[in-house]
């Protein structure tokens, strides 16, 4: 405070001026009796008059205040700047001088008021009081508004994090608990009487479970929980929410609870409820809007992660269909398969892959790998039709080339314009080998090796399907020896461009290479030295569709070692 | 066979009985005795995850050094790992291997480019075993399959393995991504230092040793990542600011194209190569960039140099001199005047071939 320049406090000049002051000024003297007051005075203390003892008409922060005030006063004044020769007598000097006294605030009905004072020469003191409530209110406000934001903030951060509805919500719970109230719990849209729920209380562990629950055992929440038509948040008296709604871990009784609806986008997104202890102040207006706001927020994640999900699950679904099938050992032949997208999200492609075991022992398997025109989902959605249109041929498997002309007058009477390469191969296992039926349509012709890592390229070619009319194909046998392997591959393998000088080609004779270390491996180990080889040599670049398949001839001991031992030991 | 004893002592529950019945087995290529050994260990008291831990990882462990020690080929190391592979699939099917599942769920994959599969295999049945629900999602998974999964299914913690540090820049996309999704991340396999430290520059919640030190922090829970953190990839490692790795990286195959070129202008001998010979030096130099790069990734000079290190014995012997690796450093740092770091890097690498003592590989036959 600035010391103020002033006469004497008992000049009745400046007593007159305080009349009209625009502030409220209250003279009291050293005991606390008020000696004057201006209008403006009046106007806040309606009932205060001169003669009035302070502590009878003020509120207590002010009494309060004059009073420490006075005692100071008495005994020396420390803050006084001027007291240096004149200890003994502190007021005797002082008396010609009035000087600012120091400061004091606090609320006078529903204002808030700074009371400034100024000693006057006799001990009075006169109180000077400066309305600052728009200007506390406005800081207030600030504040808060600077912490919401900043929390909703944090909050769209976090919500906005993962696409997993679960995790969703146990991030709104925690983040609820912690900034919005003592306890949250969110019950989302359930099946029939069983509803999701997730809760938390403060800073603990989230909780989720099932309740089976009738949602109009609790005022507002069957229709918060229905999402339309849309309904405020709301009050409702905490002896009327359930049992099942209030955590366990919560300390005390529940003093305040607010319901509130998550918005779903279209769809029913929940409910937000936030519980206070009875010990805390109950929500205001202003913690509801906030609530809503956050609700806005997290509803949309939600929504967005419950959309996710219902996505992908429709994807996976369909993709099911179209994803390469696991292979393994048929009727005692080796069938393995590997196979990589070209786009680094993508899970199918143009490339694909079957096995349609035979029937019985001495039947034999259809192994078809091919490659359609074009890479992605379109792609993917014709090699599907490719794979259904041959397991409707599969009666037809022992001619290949006619099986080739059905598949091909098929494709020519779709409306896909594309065409695909194939090739195909039917394996029976025999004594000590097993026969091959090999039969490629215009696709790269399969690579054997031999038991002495020899490696052959079957004798095979034909047109691919779906553009000529009339297509041609060569069918040749191949007998492959124990340890020994057939290669089917598309020409993303040979084609991919890589290398420790970054733009070669694999290339034929890299694959061959490759293959010709892979005599006596099985055929899982074959196929995963081929992808290896291959996708180290792409490295971070790009690369086409590439599928393997490689179909062995294994010991024959092998593959019953396996199912013996397993069997023999579940009967036990 | 059929009869099941249990705690009988003596020798048949030293696991190492069956682990070098199943070694031999494995060298044979043998799957039937393969699995004999493993299931008549089972029989006679060892555990499940005994069986897993201290028979089958250590005779895998074995068919790697005998790779690298030249004392297996390829074909023999696919072999014995498909029938690895087979022995504990067989495992699981086995009634000791079945398990109700009663933790959470938990979610293994290797990072991409990574094609050795066994150790997170081995890993998945481990837990499997403990009670935990495990999605293994094998070798070379994309990162962005990955994050799909983890969206999916909300799993409590997805481990990432590696085994070969220049996958470490891919596995620090994967472990980022994981991160933001709000799944903790455990990291696992050599690729992340002995110590682990490399998982910890990554960002990973945490690393571990062995299959038992996972099974531990699992049940100990991972903290999960503080969603409201605006954590930026960047902050784990500052020092990519100098954009050094990116170029690098980005004109990897030209360095290695002029590195070859230069090479043969300096050393004759190259001149007269077969395509074979000059297709292994240019292999060579690639790696050689790629731990550069990799090194420059980290900011760590010891993932340079172990790895100049045992490149230096490799050449030693093949009979090919080290110097050749001196001039290579030479060649490659006359290219990256501008790459300060990337220099100081090669001059480390220098001294490292230096004071190699040239320890020959072990040699045939003999057991390491």
């Amino acid at each position: 405070m600035d010391t103020t320049k002033t006469s004497p406090a008992g000049s009745l000049e400046l007593r007159t001026s305080w009349a009209s002051a625009p502030y409220p000024v209250v003279l009291a003297d050293r005991s606390g009796t008020v000696v004057e007051l201006n209008t403006a005075a009046s106007a806040v203390f309606s009932a205060l008059s001169p003669g009035d003892r302070l502590s009878d008409r003020v509120p207590e922060w002010l009494s309060e205040a004059h009073r420490r005030l006075s005692a100071d006063d008495t005994v020396g004044a420390p803050e006084a700047p001027d007291t240096s020769d004149a200890a003994a007598e502190p007021t005797g000097r002082r008396a010609e001088e009035p000087r600012a006294a120091g400061s004091s605030s606090g609320q006078v009905g529903d204002r808030s008021y700074e009371a400034h004072a100024t000693r006057g020469s006799d001990g009075d003191v006169v109180w000077w009081l400066v309305d600052d409530t728009d200007r506390r209110l406005a800081e207030e406000a600030l504040h808060g508004e600077r912490q919401r934001t900043s929390f909703l903030a944090e909050a769209s951060n976090a919500l906005l994090s993962s696409l997993n509805v679960n995790r969703c919500m146990e991030v709104t719970a925690q983040l609820a608990a912690t900034h919005l109230a003592d306890a949250a719990v969110i019950i989302a849209p359930g099946k029939g009487r069983r509803h999701p729920m997730t809760s938390c209380v403060g800073s603990g562990e989230v909780v989720r479970s099932i309740v089976d629950i009738d949602t109009t055992s609790m005022p507002g929440l069957a229709e918060a929980l229905q999402g339309f038509p849309p309904v405020p948040s709301r009050w409702i008296d905490p002896a009327s929410a359930p049992e099942w709604v209030v955590p366990e871990e919560m300390d005390g009784a529940v003093g305040s609870v607010v319901i509130t609806p998550l918005p779903g986008h279209g769809t029913p997104g929940g409910v937000l409820v936030l519980l206070r202890t009875s010990g805390r102040t109950a929500f205001s207006e202003d913690a509801e809007v906030f609530a809503r706001l956050f609700a806005a927020r997290a509803g949309a994640a939600l929504a967005a992660a419950r959309m996710y999900a219902e996505q992908s699950s429709i994807t996976t679904t369909l993709m099911r269909e179209l994803l390469p099938p696991t292979l393994h050992q048929v009727n005692g032949v080796e069938f393995a398969g590997g196979y990589r997208a070209s786009g680094q999200s993508d899970r199918v492609g143009g490339d694909f892959y079957d096995v349609h075991p035979g029937a019985g022992e001495d039947q034999e398997s259809l192994a078809v790998l091919g490659d359609v025109c074009g890479k992605g989902l379109e792609a993917a959605v014709l090699t599907g039709k490719i794979r259904n249109t041959l397991h409707a041929l599969l009666p037809l498997a022992d001619d290949h080339a006619r099986m080739l002309r059905l598949l091909n007058t098929a494709l020519l009477n779709s409306h896909h314009t594309r065409f695909a390469t194939l090739v195909l191969a039917s394996a029976s296992r025999r004594e000590d080998h097993t026969r091959l039926r090999v039969t490629s349509a215009g696709h790269p012709a399969p690579l054997v090796v031999r038991r002495d890592g020899t490696v052959e390229e079957a004798e095979t070619s034909g047109s691919l399907v779906g553009v000529l009319r009339s297509i041609k194909s060569t069918t040749t046998t191949i007998d492959l020896g124990v340890g020994e392997s057939c290669l089917l591959f598309t020409d993303g393998i040979t084609e991919a461009r890589g290398g420790p000088l970054g733009d070669e080609m694999f290339g034929d004779s890299r694959l061959r290479e490759a293959l010709s270390e892979c005599a006596g491996m099985p055929a899982e180990a074959v196929v995963e030295r081929v992808q290896m080889l291959a996708a180290d040599w792409v490295g971070r670049g790009r690369h086409d569709d590439m599928a393997v398949v490689a179909i062995t001839t294994p010991r024959p001991d092998v593959f019953s070692a396996l199912t013996r031992g397993a069997t023999g030991r579940r009967r036990a | 066979m059929t009869v099941r004893t249990t705690q009988r002592p003596g020798p048949d529950l030293d696991p190492g009985v069956y682990r070098d019945q199943l070694w031999a087995a494995l060298r044979e290529g043998d799957e039937y005795a393969a699995a004999s050994a493993v299931f008549e260990g089972l029989e006679n008291g060892l555990g499940a995850e005994q069986i897993l831990l201290e028979v089958i990882a250590p005779a895998q462990g074995r068919v790697g050094e005998e790779w690298a020690a030249n004392r297996m080929t390829v074909a023999d190391e696919h072999v014995a790992t498909a029938i690895n592979e087979r022995v504990i699939a067989a495992l699981a099917h086995h009634p000791a291997g079945r398990v109700r599942p009663e933790h959470g769920r938990i979610t293994v994959a290797c990072v991409e480019g990574e094609w050795h599969s066994l150790p997170a295999r081995l890993l998945s049945e481990v837990l499997r075993l403990r009670g935990w629900r495990v999605d293994f999602l094998g070798a070379h998974v994309p990162t962005p399959h990955l994050i799909a999964h983890l969206h999916r299914t909300g799993p409590e913690a997805v481990l990432l393995s590696a085994s070969i540090p220049t996958h470490l820049p891919t596995a620090h996309a994967a472990i980022t991504a994981a991160l933001a999704a709000g799944v903790p991340v455990l990291a696992g396999g050599a690729a992340f230092g002995p110590d682990g430290r490399y998982a910890r520059s990554l960002g990973a919640t945490e690393w571990a040793g062995d299959a038992r030190a996972v099974a531990r922090l699992l049940l100990e829970g991972l903290p999960r990542p503080d969603p409201t953190a605006m954590h930026l990839p960047i902050e784990d490692l500052p020092h990519l600011a100098d954009q050094e790795y990116t170029m690098i990286a980005r004109t990897r195959a030209e360095l290695v194209r002029a590195t070859l070129t230069g090479l043969e202008e300096r050393f004759p001998p190259m001149r007269e190569y077969t395509a074979r010979q000059r297709r292994h030096t240019a292999e060579d130099i690639a790696h050689i960039v790629e731990y550069l790069s990799t090194a420059l990734y980290m900011d760590d000079v010891r993932l340079f140099t172990t790895f100049i290190s045992w490149t230096g014995e490799i050449l030693t012997a093949r009979e090919v001199p080290t110097h050749t690796l001196g001039l290579t450093f030479d060649v490659l740092g006359a290219q990256l005047k501008d790459f300060p770091r990337a220099r100081a890097l090669l001059d480390q690498g220098r001294a490292a071939v230096t004071d190699s003592p040239h320890t020959p590989i072990p040699g045939n036959g003999k057991p390491a």
